[in-house]
């Protein structure tokens, strides 16, 4: 027996040959010429009934997902047809989701951008009258007057609020997942929770504004009673976050440490804690993102200030959100607004911000937090 | 520090359900016992009640005496927190704890119960431990990296040595190969040989090789059908069930010809 060789021989490609596994697939180029087709066919048909922008792309889209689908059926057959009419569709439905987000942070960084002065950063209203806004247009000078002490006023009622929410809140989630499991009370915590969620931020104002109002006399306005209102919505946020972090947690951790010989809180405190933080911490600047633009529970609760107060038991305080909401409903020049919507402008991209730096600051501490991984 | 355990007319529920009943079993110190039997028939529920790892389960209760060295372990007035530090157990996966690099796991005992440790105290109690779980070698080197990002095989030594570093005088293991590949397999298997010289070792399996292989003594339990408690049917040394069993449902299930 000869020693027959084994190695293959491959085959020798066929220049030009288109390959046949390829057959009944739609080549790379069919879907772009669908798209650039619909372009100009959206293009003509938009200057029909007078052209403009947003008839056009439309149109286009329109041709474009019914064409790109048509081209797939036919080539490719229903079940790719299908596939590509609902892929996109849902492009489109995300494209079109983000128009208003876009839209919006384009306004605001556009008509914000020219108020963000060190002047509007550092000073506050104080004695910022109607003659000195109809000064400075008729001088043409730089707008006075700021928003510092709604700066201070959201950063120290938001810090109250969550200095107030967090521990309770953390404590009945605790509560709820190591040791309520299934008790009646638990179950009524849970109800109320849910419907404490459900709560509208003004009564929420309301509430804690009558509760102070009960125990301090009527009418009792300061920082501290909106950092209440504030808790009451944070609260039920934190609890549900928090709950949700720590089911996650393996019960096989919990039984580890209690086959140490470890009790039932240290166990709690050190073990199950530690390894739900990240996505607690997550969720408590969530919820602090989610109260930092709320105004009517302030306007009920802390008043409104043009001064700046660092004292949350006492006196009025302004926020950010009443801010823009004063600076646009009552400009402080009746005559001259432009000033005070510019300041209203600059004061929602000031918020806006805030409300980014809390959530990156959310993914930073949930990265910071986390179990670590490396070998 | 090894202890003996007596069970006598042990019967475990869940709520209303009987999930093993009427065990009497005699586990010698020093010694390796192995309980085999099919899923469900309550081998790790039995396992459980052996450090009152079974009434962190809500609903679940127990009836009987549990005797370690001649104390009862259901006592009324017994902390089941001091039962489990002289009990230890491991687990049938792996699970290091993931925020605790791996020296911070084996002291995990001393810490996590907040005893105050001197620092070499604690060198050499995490030395000691891994050396016992054949583990100090490999880990030596990067005992302050996290724990989960040791291999399973390791992470499961690494386990045993966090048992063992709370000095229990039994040690309770719950299918701790059934995650593992035949390698660490045999890695742990050599341990528990090792570990038979300090501590009584319990070890529930599926894997009746490995029962033949490691233990002194072997309990088979077996189940009548769903619904039914599940019994301890044999138990004797592990030669004599595996070679000449007293009872034909253990001929039948150690030859292979059921469940």
């Amino acid at each position: 027996m000869t020693n027959a060789t084994l190695t293959p021989v491959p085959a020798a490609p066929v220049a030009n040959r288109r390959n046949r596994l390829s057959k009944g697939r739609l080549p790379r180029w069919a879907i772009p010429v669908v798209g650039l087709s619909a372009l100009v066919l959206g293009a003509a048909g938009s200057t029909l009934g007078g052209f403009s922008i947003a008839s056009m792309l439309i149109y286009t889209a329109l041709l474009f997902v019914v064409g790109a689908t048509a081209v797939t059926v036919i080539v490719e057959g229903r079940r790719q047809g299908t596939n590509s009419f609902f892929t996109y569709l849902i492009h489109g439905c995300f494209i079109l989701a983000l128009i208003p987000l876009i839209s919006v942070l384009y306004t605001v960084l556009e008509r914000g951008l020219p108020g963000m002065t060190s002047n509007f950063l550092f000073t506050s209203m104080n004695g910022m009258t109607g003659a000195v806004d109809n000064q400075s247009v008729a001088d043409g000078t730089p707008v006075l007057g700021g928003a510092y002490h709604a700066v201070v006023g959201t950063l120290l009622i938001t810090a109250f609020s969550t200095i107030i929410s967090v521990p309770i809140g953390m404590l009945a989630a605790i509560y709820l997942v190591e040791y309520g499991q299934g008790k009646a009370l638990s179950r009524g915590i849970t109800f109320f929770v849910d419907v404490m969620t459900g709560i509208p931020s003004i009564v929420a104002g309301l509430f804690a504004g009558a509760l102070f109002g009960i125990l301090f006399g009527p009418s009792t306005r300061m920082g501290i009673v909106a950092a209440v209102a504030l808790s009451v919505l944070m609260i039920p946020t934190v609890v549900r976050s928090t709950e949700e972090m720590l089911k996650i947690v393996p019960n096989e951790l919990r039984e580890a440490s209690y086959a140490l010989g470890v009790r039932k809180w240290r166990t709690i405190a050190q073990v199950v804690i530690p390894t739900a933080i990240s996505g607690i911490a997550s969720g408590v600047t969530l919820a602090i993102a989610r109260v930092i633009g709320e105004t009517a529970p302030i306007l009920v609760t802390a008043g409104l200030a043009n001064n700046i107060n660092f004292n949350v038991f006492s006196n009025w305080m302004a926020t950010l959100p009443t801010f823009i909401y004063y600076q646009i409903l009552s400009p402080t020049s009746p005559t001259n607004i432009d000033p005070s919507a510019q300041r209203a402008w600059a004061a929602a991209l000031l918020l806006i911000i805030m409300v980014m730096v809390l959530n990156l600051g959310a993914r930073l501490i949930a990265r910071v937090f986390s179990p670590k991984t490396g070998r | 520090m090894s202890k003996r355990i007596d069970v006598s007319d042990l019967n475990v529920y869940y709520g209303n359900f009987r999930a093993v009943a009427d065990v009497n079993i005699e586990i010698g110190a020093k010694s390796v016992t192995a309980f085999i039997g099919p899923s469900g028939c309550g081998k790790s529920t039995f396992l459980r009640t052996l450090n009152r790892m079974h009434e962190v389960i809500p609903g679940a209760t127990v009836e009987g005496q549990v005797l370690l060295d001649g104390d009862n372990l259901y006592d009324p007035g017994v902390d089941p927190v001091t039962v489990r530090s002289q009990i230890g157990m491991v687990f049938q996966r792996p699970n290091p704890f993931p925020t605790m690099s791996i020296r911070d796991n084996v002291l995990a005992g001393v810490k996590l119960n907040a005893r105050k440790i001197s620092r070499s105290d604690a060198d050499d109690l995490v030395e000691s431990s891994l050396r016992a779980s054949n583990l100090w070698n490999e880990v030596k080197d990067r005992l302050d990296k996290p724990g989960s990002g040791l291999s399973g095989g390791q992470q499961q030594r690494l386990c045993i040595a966090r048992t063992i570093a709370v000095k229990p005088g039994v040690i309770l293991m719950d299918e701790p190969c059934s995650a593992l590949d035949p390698i660490s397999t045999l890695a742990i298997e050599d341990l528990i040989n090792e570990m038979k010289n300090d501590y009584t070792v319990v070890i529930v399996t599926h894997n009746m090789q490995q029962a033949a292989r490691v233990s002194d003594k072997t309990a088979f339990f077996n189940i009548a059908g769903t619904g039914k408690p599940g019994k301890l049917i044999e138990y004797d040394d592990t030669a004599t069930i595996f070679s000449n069993p007293s009872v034909k449902a253990t001929e039948d299930y150690v030859s292979g010809r059921f469940g």
